[in-house]
């Protein structure tokens, strides 16, 4: 194993299509127009000297050093910013040249640190490199002149240093930062021999620096390092593999010293990422190896008893014989368990074979049930596939931006960096959303229209657009007719066309102008390549999946469907959360979204696995809280979830755990649903295990492992081993027959295995023999489904209302430092940002309440009270107020309530009344809750040895 | 002599939104600011971010180009030595020297009693007559130690 150094052909690729040829040191090459000469010599192997040229950014031409000789043309031009020309003859090589590249690098080193040795970036430093590269051997200009040697560190970013000493302000990190990033948070302060590196007036703490780290992976020397390499040292190897935070799925190399992360940084042939990164992925990895990590199994009889740590084997026997005792006792549904959209794919599927063929019984849902059920429900109805339509390159084809109920630049940090790219290339953007996110309004990226508009009323609005399309005829006719059902369309534009879908009718109830819902319209429908990205604002709430069926039709009536640059895309929040639905996690569906009362398939599975399966779905995940209280349901095994934090109605979800009588949790830490169990697995992160996950493109990217499992097994082999203690034995010694297996059942995944997938880099499914390179466009030649269908959608508001007592609306979010639950963020330096959750409340409303910004305020609806501080911001719209769901001191979901979707449960988080009082600390449900916690998740001192 | 309002973030933001819509507009607000309030606060950096949707960090960036933009308040005269090579050959240096003894203070440096500020400038083109001054938007040519010291000691009357 050695560390991965990509090549750096030193400026980005040309896609013109023309072709140039040239002459670079007497060999003819052919490259598109555009290319510059540094690439064009560095694609046939020569490299040019340089410094200020990296190929992620654009040529910049400050350091002098890439300088080339052409003939005919006079002086020495930079090779990054002079063009390929027809017929050119370059030379990079000549006595002039060394000398003048020798010139400047000794001006370079006249003002840099001679502390090579004892310099983090030793063996990693471009600069270091090129002096070798240019020959030094001197600095006739000795080293006592005016210099920046003694200029002082910047620690202050928990994550890396900057020590302007050693910077040659070639501004590679300000480019990275605008460029690539789109946040401009660095700047040159100053200038000629005063010019510097500057987060703007601040440190790199307290300024606009949302530690992407792209700045720290463009410095060519060591003036921006992780603090993670200062420390332990160069790594010695490198192993490629996929975040496990959010749906993106960045590529990341995992570098590597010995069985020690040194850094992860982000892989430039990732093509979810292209070599970029956020905070998370980038630097929040520390939780893998956090002391809280729990590595050994641990039982209790009781959930008020100290856990007792126990072997593997005394584990596994209990869970089997708690199993098997609960069903003899209270029937064969009386088990059941979640599979981990934090988990992959192979130990998905095995959870949900477990559950289907050695439980006898379809009780698995996934934590999919509270997110993007509807986006399953809704795009398979409407289009025939569960899953969004295109890839992430997409976006740069797309002219119109539409984000509806999604806040990318803080939960998928690397495409909304993507998406920033495009619109200040030009795209539109259309926002949708209660609050004034970032798409909206910031540095270089403004909205053209932003639809503020009340929590729980997107189906009005979707209704609205459409409207405004059908009746002032920007329906793509043509499209229609050849894709779509036609008289499903003219029912569907009848419907659409009454007068209370106008935008008229509809912008007093959701408080939004109706001049800018045409606006709206109009630039979705007329606006070129308009792709629609959307999340858990459209799929959590009652008309979740009705929405989702509104997106759709929207995209069909328009023709925006079916090509690069437009489609209907769910950002999806969690890393795997596509791959566990893919994997058959739903209880009425096995793999590939094939339901199990259908016979056939199931009769294949059965054959398959040898065993009969039921023909009825289970239940699902608020369904098993239910039958719990109703004493049906009495045993679980949860792996990678913790439901008691996230879902809605916390006091509920308590009282449903409470009730059974064998809670197996499977995880990382001792989380909140741990509280409440009786069986502890020590789970193994994504550093430590095999696999595949599934991003939000349908790209099934590789998972490898870099580290032993801290507690001596993958997730996959402790499920093995319920199953063969269950009496279901299964035998897999790799996940990769894991895969064969899937791709044996699954027709969508017919052509997908390791082998494939280590050739193709990554796999977007569909991918069998029709498409055997998998699919990055879904839908391109008629739908999936057969017709597009055009489904009616009547806006019906939500039964949670406003009222005297409960006067405002709650809405739920993230925040780019913390990710969902906040198991493994809290657990990092990301807590600088962001460590606590905060009320976001409109100036108006506060001062109502004689609320001050940092005052503890009491939220209160009719499910539940918890008390947290106030953020007075103008962000969230009078009436509305918002906060995060990352904390358990806060635990927002006792208050949220168990009203849910119509078609698929997920429950309604994005809506809840409340009201909002000062206060002087936490509830009681606070308190009690901290008691419970203290006294639930004491571990047993280990007893001596006999 | 100068005179300056005091800040107020009111009548900066009337400033900043009557010239918002000008094309490169960071440079005309920057200067109107300066002009105002005598220099450029970090919530005037702020503003001018927020009102060109620009970050702060950009608008810094420009503020700490210009050495006339002016992150504190000067003294009430503003006093600048050339410092280019047509006055240093005509002894410009010796009366720098000068000038920082008589007010105590180094380039960039303001008088205790905030009458004068001391700023080195290259250059201000009048090497024919050099070296040369300048005393608020006055310039002096010719300066010897005799028109060095009229001139400061007019400034702190």
């Amino acid at each position: 194993m050695t560390l991965i150094k990509e090549q750096d052909f030193g400026t980005p690729v040309s896609s013109a299509a023309q072709t140039v040829r040239l002459t670079i040191d007497g060999v003819s090459v052919s490259v598109p127009a555009g290319t510059s000469i540094m690439r064009a010599a560095a694609e046939r192997g020569v490299s040019v000297p340089k410094l200020c040229a990296t190929d992620s950014l654009q040529s910049f031409g400050s350091c002098r050093l890439c300088l080339v000789e052409i003939e005919g043309r006079s002086g020495t031009p930079a090779s990054c910013t002079t063009p390929v020309a027809e017929g050119m003859v370059v030379h990079t090589q000549t006595g002039n040249l060394k000398k003048l590249r020798r010139d400047v690098m000794e001006l370079y080193i006249s003002d840099h640190p001679l502390d090579c040795l004892t310099c983090a970036a030793n063996g990693d430093c471009e600069l270091q490199d090129m002096a070798g590269a240019v020959g030094l051997r001197e600095v006739r200009y000795g080293y006592d002149g005016e210099n920046h040697i003694h200029d002082a560190k910047d620690t202050s970013n928990p994550y890396f240093d900057y020590d302007p000493a050693k910077c040659i302000v070639c501004s590679r990190c300000v480019r990275a930062c605008e460029d690539v990033q789109g946040t401009y948070a660095l700047t040159i302060e100053g200038r000629g021999f005063d010019s510097r590196v500057a987060a703007g007036p601040t440190n790199f703490l307290e300024s606009e620096c949302v530690s992407c780290g792209a700045c720290v992976q463009a410095c060519p020397t060591a003036t921006l390092i992780e603090k993670s390499v200062v420390e332990i040292g160069q790594p010695e190897h490198s192993v490629v593999t996929t975040c496990a935070y959010c749906g993106v799925g960045c590529a990341f190399k995992a570098e590597m010293r010995g069985n020690e992360v040194v850094r992860m940084v982000p892989y430039k042939d990732g093509k979810a990422n292209h070599g970029h990164s956020c905070v998370k992925g980038r630097f929040a990895w520390g939780y893998a190896t956090h002391r809280d990590r729990i590595t050994k199994p641990m039982i209790r009889a009781k959930i008020s008893d100290p856990w007792q740590e126990v072997s593997w084997e005394t584990a596994i026997d209990h869970v089997a014989s708690e199993f098997k005792r609960i069903q003899k006792t209270y029937g064969k549904n009386s088990i059941g368990g979640i599979t981990s959209s934090r988990c992959t794919n192979e130990e998905t599927y095995l959870v949900q074979k477990l559950i289907r063929a050695g439980f006898g019984n379809n009780n698995v849902d996934t934590c999919a049930r509270v997110c993007h059920s509807p986006t399953g429900y809704g795009l398979k109805t409407t289009f025939g596939t569960s899953a969004g339509t295109q890839d992430f390159d997409s976006v740069d084809e797309a002219d119109v931006i539409m984000v509806i109920g999604a806040n990318p630049t803080d939960a998928h940090p690397v495409f909304a960096s993507r998406m920033k790219k495009r619109i200040r290339a030009g795209a539109k953007v259309v926002v949708i959303d209660p609050r004034r996110i970032d798409l909206v309004r910031s540095p270089h990226v403004a909205a053209q229209v932003h639809l503020p508009l009340k929590p729980g009323t997107n189906v009005a609005i979707a209704n609205a657009l459409a409207h405004t399309i059908v009746t002032e005829g920007l329906v793509d006719e043509k499209f229609v007719r050849e894709r779509c059902d036609w008289s499903e369309f003219e029912g569907w534009a009848e419907f659409i066309s009454q007068p209370h879908n106008s935008p008229e009718s509809v912008g007093p109830v959701a408080g939004v102008n109706p001049q800018d819902i045409r606006s709206a319209a109009r630039i979705y429908a007329k606006g070129g390549n308009a792709a629609i990205y959307y999340g858990l604002g459209v799929t959590e709430h009652s008309q979740g999946t009705t929405m989702v069926m509104c997106l759709a039709n929207l995209a069909m009536a328009t023709g925006n469907i079916g090509r690069r640059g437009v489609g209907v895309n769910p950002l999806r929040g969690q890393n795997n959360v596509q791959g566990s639905c893919d994997m058959g996690s739903f209880p009425h569906e096995f793999s590939g979204y094939r339901h199990v009362g259908d016979d056939a398939t199931r009769a294949m599975f059965e054959t398959m696995w040898g065993v009969a399966l039921d023909a009825e779905p289970g239940l699902r995940i608020p369904n098993m809280f239910d039958a719990a209280i109703d004493g049906a349901f009495k045993g679980i095994y949860v792996q990678g979830e913790d439901m008691v934090q996230s879902d809605p109605n916390t006091e509920h979800v308590v009282a449903g755990f409470s009730a059974m009588e064998c809670v197996v949790v499977h995880d990382l830490f001792l989380n909140e649903t741990a509280k409440f169990a009786h069986v502890f697995l020590p789970g193994a992160s994504f550093l430590e295990k095999d696999g595949t996950f599934t991003n939000a493109e349908r790209r099934i990217s590789r998972v490898r492992k870099v580290m032993p499992p801290m507690s001596g097994k993958a997730d996959w082999e402790a499920t093995l081993e319920i199953a063969k203690a269950m009496g279901y034995p299964m035998s897999y010694t790799h996940p990769s027959e894991i895969m064969d297996e899937i791709a044996r059942v699954t027709p969508t995944f017919a052509g997908v295995s390791y082998g494939r997938i280590e050739e193709l880099g990554s796999i977007q499914w569909p991918c069998n023999d029709k498409a055997p390179e998998g699919t990055p466009i879904m839908h391109m030649n008629g739908f999936v489904r057969g017709k597009g269908k055009f489904i009616i959608t009547e806006y019906v508001p939500t039964d949670e209302r406003t009222g005297p007592r409960f006067p405002l609306l709650l809405t739920t979010g993230r925040i780019l430092s913390q990710y969902n639950v906040g198991a493994q963020t809290r657990r990092t330096e990301n807590v600088l940002w962001h460590g606590e959750d905060r009320l976001e409340i409109n100036p108006f409303d506060a001062e109502n309440r004689g609320i001050r910004d940092g005052d503890f305020v009491k939220v209160q609806s009719r499910a539940g009270a918890t008390s947290l501080r106030a953020l007075i911001t103008d962000r969230v719209a009078p009436g509305v107020v918002y906060t995060t769901f990352h904390h358990p001191s806060t635990q927002i979901n006792v208050v949220t309530t168990d009203f849910s979707d119509w078609a698929t449960n997920c429950p309604e988080y994005k809506v809840t009344a409340v009201q909002v009082a000062p206060s002087n600390g936490p509830t009681e449900w606070q308190e009690h809750y901290a008691e419970l916690g203290k006294a639930n998740t004491r571990i047993a001192p280990p007893t001596a040895a006999e | 002599m100068s005179s300056y309002s005091a800040w107020d973030e009111k009548h900066a933001g009337e400033i900043i939104d009557g010239l918002k819509s000008t094309a490169g507009a960071t440079l005309p607000i920057l200067h109107a600011l300066q002009g105002a309030f005598g220099h450029i606060t970090e919530r005037a950096v702020e503003m001018i971010a927020d009102a060109l949707n620009l970050s702060r960090a950009e608008v810094h960036g420009v503020v700490s180009f210009y050495h006339d933009f002016r992150r504190e308040l000067p003294g009430r005269h503003v006093l600048k030595l050339c410092r280019a090579e047509a006055c240093q050959s005509m002894g410009a240096d010796a009366l720098a020297a000068k000038a920082k003894n008589a007010l105590g203070v180094d380039w960039h440096g303001t008088t205790a009693d905030g009458r004068v500020t001391l700023e080195p400038v290259f250059c201000l083109g009048l090497c024919s007559c050099a070296p040369a001054a300048m005393i608020d938007d006055k310039l002096v040519a010719r300066l010897d130690e005799t028109s060095l010291a009229a001139t400061i000691a007019k400034a702190r009357a």
